[in-house]
């Protein structure tokens, strides 16, 4: 009845643990986002959110070390586009984030600390996973927009 | 491998950093160390002209936020004009618009700063 539900592609792309690759992983995502026939505003959204994501895993996951790889994979469904980054640095905890006030970052000077800000922002859906020795980040939006925001599921479609 | 660069302009007594290409977290330095520049030589009268800027992420935005402090303490301003609307709109995700003087053009941006030197102080939250 409805065989488009089978219909998921996935594309991979394995970087080094170096912000010298953001842009490789940026092109990559819009590269997948725009063949997907997302708008050219998701796409952008795309390019930043994997940006925040990967800068996180590179500046604290890892520590700035280099030497790591980070996976990224682009997960293309009929109703949904998800972009997943896994690393096996130390994981993050969404729990303890706290949303940034600019005000105060400004009067001490703190360069840092809205990107998980910035990509629950722009995605519908931000979920974190830990298995083992693996964090998992997967930013997800809908064709259809801006339904799952954050943690809720979709809404049914209509029949 | 950077396709960011800050380009150095003087204008009066305005210090213009022409910002090109992408700024995330592995060129923000670059931007860093054109704000300090602009600093060491006394020019805190500073406007960043977005035109040629197609990205920014949070990183190169934590730019501005670390050095707006001290440049108004120093009696300046860090202005940003002619931004491309997708990069506006990152800058306004974070509410950015009620911490800096964001304007269209960089003649706007100069002219704020002569209003100020007029006795208009910047607006500092």
């Amino acid at each position: 009845m409805i065989p488009d539900a089978v219909a998921r592609s996935t594309y991979t792309l394995q970087v080094p643990s170096s912000t010298r690759h953001l842009e490789q992983v940026r092109q990559f995502v819009a590269r997948h986002a725009a063949a997907a026939q997302f708008p050219e505003e998701a796409v952008e959204a795309f390019k930043i959110a994997v940006d925040e994501a990967c800068t996180n895993v590179i500046k604290h996951a890892y520590k700035g070390n280099e030497t790591h790889l980070i996976d990224i994979a682009v997960i293309v469904d009929p109703d949904r586009f998800t972009v997943r980054i896994r690393d096996q640095g130390e994981a993050f905890r969404p729990e303890e984030y706290q949303t940034p006030d600019i005000f105060k970052l400004a009067r001490k000077r703190r360069a840092g600390g809205f990107g998980v800000h910035i990509m629950r922002r722009l995605m519908d859906h931000v979920e974190y996973r830990t298995r083992g020795r693996i964090n998992e980040v997967r930013l997800t939006k809908y064709r259809t927009g801006d339904r799952a925001r954050n943690g809720a599921p979709p809404a049914p479609s209509p029949s | 491998m950077s396709n960011f660069s800050v380009g150095f302009r003087s204008v009066g007594p305005v210090q213009v950093l022409d910002l090109r290409g992408e700024l995330d977290a592995h060129t923000a330095s670059e931007l860093e160390a054109a704000i300090q520049k602009a600093l060491e030589e006394q020019n805190t009268r500073i406007v960043v002209c977005g035109e040629n800027l197609q990205y920014i992420s949070s990183a190169g935005l934590g730019v501005f936020m670390a050095y707006i402090e001290e440049v108004r303490e120093r009696g300046g301003d860090i202005k940003i004009a002619g931004l491309q609307s997708k990069v506006y709109n990152v800058f306004d995700l974070l509410g950015f618009p009620m911490l800096f003087d964001i304007v269209e053009t960089e003649e706007q941006a100069i002219e704020k700063f002569r209003e100020d030197a007029n006795g208009v102080p910047p607006t500092t939250a």
